[in-house]
């Protein structure tokens, strides 16, 4: 069971997202930039020019690397890349959520904690 | 044995409600993760319909300077915990912090009315993110931990159980062939006890019986000895003279 320490001191949402949901989140105030010298910031911005091993690498430093993140988003057709690691993904901390974006439509099918929620319910 | 037994009998009962209680918590849970993905579909078309506003009030892209100018959140989320029947379920709870803000220069230019609008509608979505993530957390603890307890159950229904009866069932046919061959054996007893006196009883009526022909002979003999004291047959009695 996780315990309590660890998830007192998550405080922070991670983005991995298009650049107009970013931007969007971004504006909502959840960007966050740690003090120098590391200077890493909670968010990626994804394009069709980024690769997937940059989306993995963000995605394995916003869940297991960093311990201040409860929430990690991301657009789906960018989990969609990823979705091997997306659903092999079962730690609870840091939650793992799928937003839509604005050029793709969200398709619960694809997301994988419904996913499990069907096949629990057998539907 | 048996408080053994029973105990794991006890066990089983609360452990299975627990995991009904649980169940019955991780389909609330489940409807509302159902509803909340819905709802955030719409949220989120919402934000981007309003963050289209941004960009043409604004004439031009302002995703580099809001990601250049982002330092501190100023949205932060702060882990709660609710208890069902023993199990913590961290809830996240969305809080601004005063005093910081990043995107004052965005939009002084043109649009800011619409960036501000922007951002309270974002504001809003995440609120709905974070609650969502919250119910997706309490998911997933949940489904972990059923399938902890059903294991249990399961355990105890299926292994634990049928062992003790065993081992109750093996302890009771024991004591019932030691009873029954105590009883045999008692039986047995007792039938040479009865076999006994009755040759004890044979003994006696035979002695009995010797001791009463002897005593009828005597009888027998006596009375010959003596005679009926008959009257009729009366030896001559004394004349009686009146």
């Amino acid at each position: 069971m996780s315990s309590q320490a660890d998830y007192k001191d998550r405080q922070f949402l991670a983005v991995i997202g298009d650049e107009d949901s970013v931007t969007g989140l971004l504006l909502a105030g959840i960007g966050h930039v740690t003090p120098p010298p590391d200077n890493q910031k909670n968010f990626l911005v994804v394009d069709s020019k980024t690769d997937n091993a940059a989306i993995e690498a963000a995605f394995e430093r916003f869940t297991t690397e960093r311990k201040d993140i409860g929430i990690v988003l991301i657009n789906q057709h960018i989990a969609d890349r990823i979705r091997y690691r997306i659903d092999t993904y079962t730690q609870a901390f840091p939650t793992v959520l799928e937003i839509p974006s604005k050029d793709h439509p969200y398709d619960p099918e694809k997301d994988s904690v419904l996913r499990r929620v069907r096949r629990l319910f057998g539907e | 044995m048996k408080a053994k037994l029973k105990g794991a009998e006890t066990g089983h009962s609360l452990l299975k409600r627990k995991s009904e209680a649980l169940t019955k918590r991780f389909r609330e849970i489940t409807r509302r993760i159902d509803e909340a993905k819905r709802k955030m579909g719409r949220v989120m078309q919402i934000a981007s319909l309003s963050l289209a506003e941004v960009t043409y009030a604004v004439g031009g892209n302002i995703g580099y300077q809001i990601q250049e100018s982002a330092k501190s959140a100023r949205f932060r989320i702060r882990a709660k915990q609710d208890n069902v029947s023993g199990v913590l379920l961290p809830a996240f709870e969305s809080y601004l912090t005063e005093g910081n803000n990043d995107f004052a220069m965005t939009g002084l230019g043109k649009g800011g009315q619409q960036v501000q609008r922007c951002r309270e509608t974002y504001a809003r979505a995440v609120e709905a993110l974070v609650e969502l993530a919250s119910l997706q957390t309490a998911f997933v603890i949940l489904d972990e931990v059923i399938k902890v307890v059903n294991r249990r159950v399961n355990a105890i229904e299926h292994v634990i159980i049928p062992r003790t009866e065993n081992t109750i069932k093996y302890i009771n046919a024991e004591l019932d062939e030691l009873d029954r061959e105590e009883f045999y054996r008692l039986k047995k007893v007792a039938n040479k006890k009865q076999r006994d006196t009755a040759e004890q009883d044979a003994e006696i009526k035979k002695r009995r019986e010797a001791h009463e022909a002897s005593d009828r002979e005597k009888q027998a003999s006596e009375a010959q000895e003596t005679g009926p004291a008959d009257i009729l047959a009366a030896e001559e009695d004394e004349d009686v003279i009146f």
